[in-house]
């Protein structure tokens, strides 16, 4: 599979007035053509600053140590703003969570769609709104024409997400960046979205980012996932391998910690603590404190990457040769239980 | 448990609410809508934004005044209690609430324990300096914070824990009925389970009831026994959770139950979303109210629906 994007060894410092805070850890991911990854992970997992480094939009104080982010082999951290400036909404575009304050309430929507275009070709502002009708109507803003000089308000927050695609993937961008976008909305409304991405990903062929902190979604539109945790990836894979076959307990603690349907009236796993401080993260694994399963060596060192299968890593020292063997939660047996049904020649992993 | 042996805690009758009346920009927030809370359980009200049910809340207490209808409390009409009165007072202590957002929710410029102990200041519920500072020790700990950290400023906790002192100031005047407002969207999946496990160990020590209001419909199924759908102002169906969740039966509620995504990459494949037309359930002229069609479910019906409501009820549970 041809790789659009590739991250390695990404290393980020923000400097703060009580000192450098480690917010992204040796990461590394790639994006295949035409694929969605889902980056999974809770408020300050590092998610949303990997993908602002995607996009060249870092805040100032923060300090690149290391690493390289490859668009099309290209690192775009060596690029200069003028190069970033001509990237930016054309090859990689971003959808942004609050439809509400991403655009701009001053400005009528026909002019917001068309501004990608105008900005990136040579086109004229009436061939421009033309195609801006094309992409509303494909998004599923009925009668765009007549509402080409409406504003932002005049829109449900639906709708308002819905422009927002739109002027996202008027270019056709190769990098389509989702960050959180349907975390704002209604159930039945994030539901709808959803459907429109994955079409509008067979339409113009685009490689998909998805962040989000909620798995269900997740479930739904990925064909990979990476889970990150303090600045890390701490499991990688395909969606069936992460949510059947999931090896890293953090991902455990996710899954466990989300009632299904089915989920009886008893307690649900909460993972305990909190997320630990980057100013200072501990020694060891990150995850240790918070860990059921945390042997001494957890404390001690950072776990490498464990190869689970061609497309499945998991940082994690349960995977170590002679690591014990641990009783996985319930919820964990009941989804490796999936696994084996779906694999029956494969051994299942320990 | 039957109906009758139940007590009633909050009796919510025909109540109607609504904003800027007879203007221009008249909202219709709350359009006749009827429901009981019983003592010790969890009701759970779901829909989208702008279905009303933040307003529900609201109303039962008494942060409005209804336009029309009522809400009684323990038996007592609500709206009758004045301002400023011995048993508004009562009142307010025993009903308590926890809001959604933990940052805009606790004054900044308090200590967290002048957060916790305004209600027991306002109700006279401590004697001396002393007991107001055991008293605060005792409710942080029971949240499972730390009873050091009494004195620190909210800007020192995660949005989980500032949800904790939440619901420790709901907890420090020992209410009988708590009205939860989306305490749980705002945090991170696995703070969200540490706080809904927080509130079902409190609800099980305390017997208190709750009404806990949100659109996360997998995290209501979980923590309510009962759960009201409300779609446009009014009430579409009632029934235990279990019952909803297997046998919905209004068309607005298979359309939202169909669009909740599950961890579950092999349900996401197969999901098929019903879409929902409210002109055919509620946008008519036809006069409705709810009606129990099956022993605790009740629906949003017009007298022609009732039997065919009642018939897909007896035929989804001949086939359990």
């Amino acid at each position: 599979m041809e790789k659009i994007l590739e991250v390695n060894h990404l290393t980020i410092d923000f400097n703060t007035f009580a000192g450098p805070v480690h917010a992204i850890r040796d990461v590394s991911f790639h994006l295949n053509k035409g694929e969605t990854l889902a980056i999974v992970g809770e408020s300050g997992s590092g998610k949303s600053v990997t993908m602002r480094t995607v996009m060249g939009l870092l805040a100032t104080n923060a300090k690149i140590e290391a690493g390289e982010v490859k668009l099309e082999g290209k690192d775009i951290l060596k690029k200069s703003e003028k190069e970033l400036n001509a990237m930016r909404g054309n090859d990689v575009a971003m959808i942004f969570q609050d439809p509400m304050t991403s655009l701009d309430p001053t400005m009528t929507i026909g002019k917001q769609v068309a501004e990608p275009l105008r900005l990136h070709t040579k086109i004229s502002q009436k061939a421009a709104l033309k195609e801006a009708v094309r992409v509303l109507e494909l998004v599923g803003i009925h009668d765009a024409a007549r509402r080409l000089k409406d504003y932002p308000h005049q829109f449900s927050g639906g709708q308002r997400q819905r422009i927002v695609i739109a002027i996202a993937i008027i270019n056709h961008p190769k990098v389509l960046i989702a960050d959180e976008p349907t975390t704002a909305l209604d159930v039945t409304i994030q539901a709808q979205i959803i459907h429109l991405l994955q079409e509008i990903q067979h339409k113009i062929d685009t490689a998909i980012i998805f962040i989000t902190h909620d798995l269900g979604v997740v479930a739904g539109i990925a064909d990979r996932v990476a889970v990150m945790y303090a600045g890390k990836i701490i499991e990688s894979g395909d969606v069936d391998e992460v949510f059947y076959n999931p090896q890293h307990p953090y991902t455990w603690g996710l899954l466990e910690a989300m009632p299904t349907l089915e989920t009886k009236r008893d307690r649900l796993y909460a993972i305990p603590g909190t997320p630990p401080d980057l100013l200072d993260p501990p020694k060891g694994d990150a995850f240790a404190p918070r860990n059921r399963y945390a042997m001494k060596i957890d404390t001690e060192q950072e776990p490498p990457f464990f190869q689970v299968s061609q497309t499945h890593y998991a940082a994690t020292w349960l995977l170590a040769p002679g690591a014990p063997t641990v009783e996985l939660p319930p919820e964990i047996v009941r989804r490796r239980k999936i696994w084996a049904q779906k694999h029956p020649s494969q051994e299942a992993a320990k | 448990m039957s109906e009758d042996t139940r007590e009633k805690l909050v009796e919510v009758r025909d109540l109607v609410q609504t904003f800027n009346a007879g203007k221009k920009d008249e909202v219709r927030a709350i359009q006749d809508i009827s429901f009981d809370i019983y003592r010790g359980e969890t009701l759970g009200l779901v829909g989208e934004s702008g279905s009303g049910k933040t307003t529900t809340g609201r109303s039962i207490i008494r942060l409005y005044d209804p336009t029309s209808g009522t809400v009684k409390f323990e038996g007592q009409d609500i709206a009758k209690l004045k301002n400023g009165s011995k048993a508004m007072h009562q009142f307010r202590r025993q009903m308590q609430m926890i809001f959604q957002d933990p940052y805009a929710s606790l004054n900044p410029r308090m200590k967290v324990k002048d957060i916790i102990a305004e209600g027991l200041d306002i109700h006279h519920l401590v004697k001396s300096e002393k007991e107001r500072d055991d008293r605060v020790a005792a409710l942080l700990e029971e949240v499972g914070l730390n009873p050091d950290h009494a004195t620190r400023y909210p800007h020192e906790f995660s949005g989980g824990q500032r949800q904790r002192i939440g619901i420790a100031r709901a907890l420090a005047v020992e209410p009988e009925f708590i009205i939860a407002d989306e305490p749980i969207s705002a945090l991170d999946v696995s703070i969200q389970a540490q706080v809904v496990n927080l509130m079902k160990d409190i609800q099980d020590k305390n017997g208190l009831t709750y009404l806990f209001i949100a659109h996360d419909l997998s995290m209501v199924k979980y923590i309510s026994d009962r759960i009201a759908v409300m779609h446009n102002g009014r009430l579409v169906e009632l029934a235990s959770s279990d019952e909803v969740y297997t046998h919905p039966l209004h068309p607005y509620t298979q359309s939202l139950l169909s669009a909740i995504p599950e961890p579950d990459p092999d349900t996401e494949r197969r999901r098929v979303l019903v879409p929902y037309d409210a002109s055919q359930a509620e946008g008519d002229d036809k006069a409705r109210s709810m009606t129990e069609v099956f022993p605790g479910h009740f629906i949003y019906a017009a007298t022609d629906e009732v039997a065919g409501y009642q018939h897909a009820a007896q035929a989804a549970h001949a086939n359990d």
